[in-house]
């Protein structure tokens, strides 16, 4: 009884391919991720997800893919972004708030003139459950591209991610580097617009990143952890939707934030019960040193430090330059 | 010694700005020999980092040429001749790399376009982290090694690298007396295997001890460079400090201005 219900679902059609497309999503996001947490991107990812709006309408419009349409204003959000910063005394996460919410509200002033006809909101929110056939194929070609390039780039990308200096030093191409991580993070973001839409895409390019990071201190163990993170979240969270009828982005989101929440308390190392333990074992040893008790070893002998009077000649000049 | 005519360093006449109009570097010169190190001595914002950054390639001078044994940097760089240890503050202590991940970040630049290490690869990595006496903790994060250790870890990717011109960003930063010891009897090594070194220092009074030259950086370009004993006298430190020698006592008389 229980297990017919539970299969219930993958009866149908349109969850089968729900469920695949959003576990490829979850793969290339998972991937991803790993590189913008490292390099502090997640503010850029944001906002290259809202500036993407724009372009999906005016591909609607002329009658074009929509994942070209938002490449294009992806790419042009991140161009404007570097022009703006490069030319003037504003910080660049306001640089980056400023670009990405004009653009944002830009689409949606478009998307109020044309909604009439066209049904955008799955846009704002992802449909996955309605995902049609050239929308299908749309999101696995440019999710393939961008996981095929990110996995043949990783090392270079990470050794840039790392220490561009020395990425430099050694003759790799930082400036091509850094615009192709620009690209893929733009490519990337337009493969899971149709799975969780426009405001939660962020969400699916940093959690996993973010989890696998508080798991692990090697980075290509965090890297499986977040596919693994990426796809059991969009499985758990596609398949539980259908129970919910419906919102099956905010669901993937929400099983990732818990996927989080267990490794921020939970973590072998860096989760939080782990690093009390640490703290309080760490204090334990130092206290218990002044007792000389059975706890083995003995304190270092401490130096005695006799207090100098500093002699107010003639060092109080150099120390101010 | 035909090592001694071979120039590793050629700054000639370079002046660099950032985004402004104001330089950030005005007209250096700078010579370092084959198997010669130079100390970069000067106060923060003098234009040190400004002139690594350009001997690194990230600004391109507006005037002048900077070459690297008698090539352009980009050159010399894609045959792996220029290595670098960044200073410490510079780098991500978090970061999920181990030692010997880091040290064969040295060698990326000669794999193929996959990236695999070669086994000629993994015995120069061993053989630099042995050198640097780090081969005890090759599986360690990096964040988890002592001030020493993660200098001697960024020294043996440079080793690995196997560079001609070493650039060293403050390598006796917040490092103990025994480290600094270390780093100075290595690079007395290295320059005795004919590698050239450019280090920038706050460390004045071990500059002797490991300097054939030294270079004052004052005002955004080069005061002076030459011998270790002949530059680094009260007068030319006083310049370079703007009044007064952090070395010698102080002065009797005013330091004459420099044009």
């Amino acid at each position: 009884m229980t297990l017919e219900f539970l299969l219930e679902p993958l009866q149908y059609d349109f969850m089968t391919r729900a469920l695949l497309v959003s576990a490829l999503v979850g793969t290339v996001c998972a991937v991803l991720s790993c590189y913008v947490i490292l390099k502090g991107w997640s503010l850029m990812g944001d906002a290259v997800s809202h500036a993407v709006l724009p372009g999906v309408v005016i591909s609607y419009l002329l009658g074009l893919p929509f994942v070209i349409g938002a490449f294009v204003f992806g790419l042009l959000s991140v161009s404007a972004i570097g022009f703006i910063q490069s030319r003037s005394r504003v910080k660049e996460d306001t640089v980056i708030g400023v670009v990405f919410t004009a653009l944002f509200a830009l689409g949606l002033v478009m998307i109020s003139k044309v909604a009439s006809e066209v049904h955008l909101s799955h846009i704002l929110f992802g449909d996955v459950l309605g995902i049609g056939n050239s929308e299908l194929w749309q999101t696995v070609i440019a999710g393939a591209i961008a996981l095929v390039v990110t996995l043949l780039l990783r090392k270079d990308l990470l050794l840039y991610v790392f220490d561009p200096t020395h990425a430099r030093s050694i003759g790799l191409n930082t400036g091509v580097l850094n615009y192709v991580l620009l690209t893929v993070l733009a490519l990337t973001i337009v493969t899971a617009l149709q799975t969780v839409g426009v405001i939660l895409v962020v969400a699916m390019l940093i959690t996993p990143g973010a989890t696998a990071y508080l798991l692990t201190d090697k980075f290509s163990k965090m890297m499986w952890i977040a596919v693994a993170c990426g796809i059991g979240s969009a499985v758990i969270g596609t398949y539980g939707s259908y129970f919910l009828d419906g919102a099956t982005g905010a669901c993937i989101v929400l099983v990732q934030s818990i996927f989080f929440l267990l490794a921020f308390v939970f973590a072998p190392k860096h989760g939080q019960i782990a690093r009390r333990r640490q703290q309080m074992a760490e204090r334990e040893d130092e206290l218990g040193e002044g007792v000389g008790g059975g706890s083995g070893v003995a304190a270092a002998p401490r130096p005695v430090l006799v207090r100098v009077r500093a002699t107010p000649s003639n060092r109080d000049g150099a120390a101010s330059d | 010694m035909s090592q001694n005519t071979v120039i590793a360093l050629d700054v000639q006449n370079v002046s660099v700005a950032y985004g402004g109009g104001r330089l950030s570097l005005r007209q250096a010169n700078l010579e370092v020999r084959g198997g010669s190190v130079c100390g970069l001595v000067g106060m923060n914002g003098a234009g040190k980092s400004t002139l690594f950054k350009t001997v690194m390639g990230f600004l391109p001078p507006l005037r002048g040429t900077v070459q690297v044994f008698e090539q352009p940097v980009i050159r010399a760089q894609k045959a792996g001749l220029i290595a670098y240890v960044p200073q410490s503050e510079d780098v991500d202590w978090n970061f999920p790399v181990s030692v010997r991940e880091v040290v064969m970040m040295g060698r990326q630049g000669k794999m193929n376009w996959l990236r695999r290490p070669s086994p000629a690869d993994h015995k120069l990595v061993e053989g630099s982290l042995e050198r640097v006496g780090m081969s005890a903790f090759v599986d360690r994060q990096i964040g988890e090694l002592s001030g020493g250790q993660r200098k001697r870890a960024f020294l043996a990717r440079a080793l690995a690298q196997e560079g001609r011109l070493l650039l060293l960003d403050e390598p006796f930063g917040g490092v103990d007396v025994g480290t600094s010891e270390a780093i100075i009897e290595l690079m007395g090594e290295l320059r005795r295997e004919g590698r050239s070194m450019l280090v920038s220092t706050h460390d004045l009074g071990t500059l002797e001890t490991f300097c054939d030259e030294v270079a004052l950086i004052a005002d955004r370009t080069v005061l002076l460079y030459g011998p270790t004993d002949e530059v680094l006298t009260a007068d030319n430190l006083a310049a370079t400090f703007g009044g007064r020698s952090p070395l010698h006592a102080p002065p009797a008389q005013h330091p004459e201005a420099r044009p």
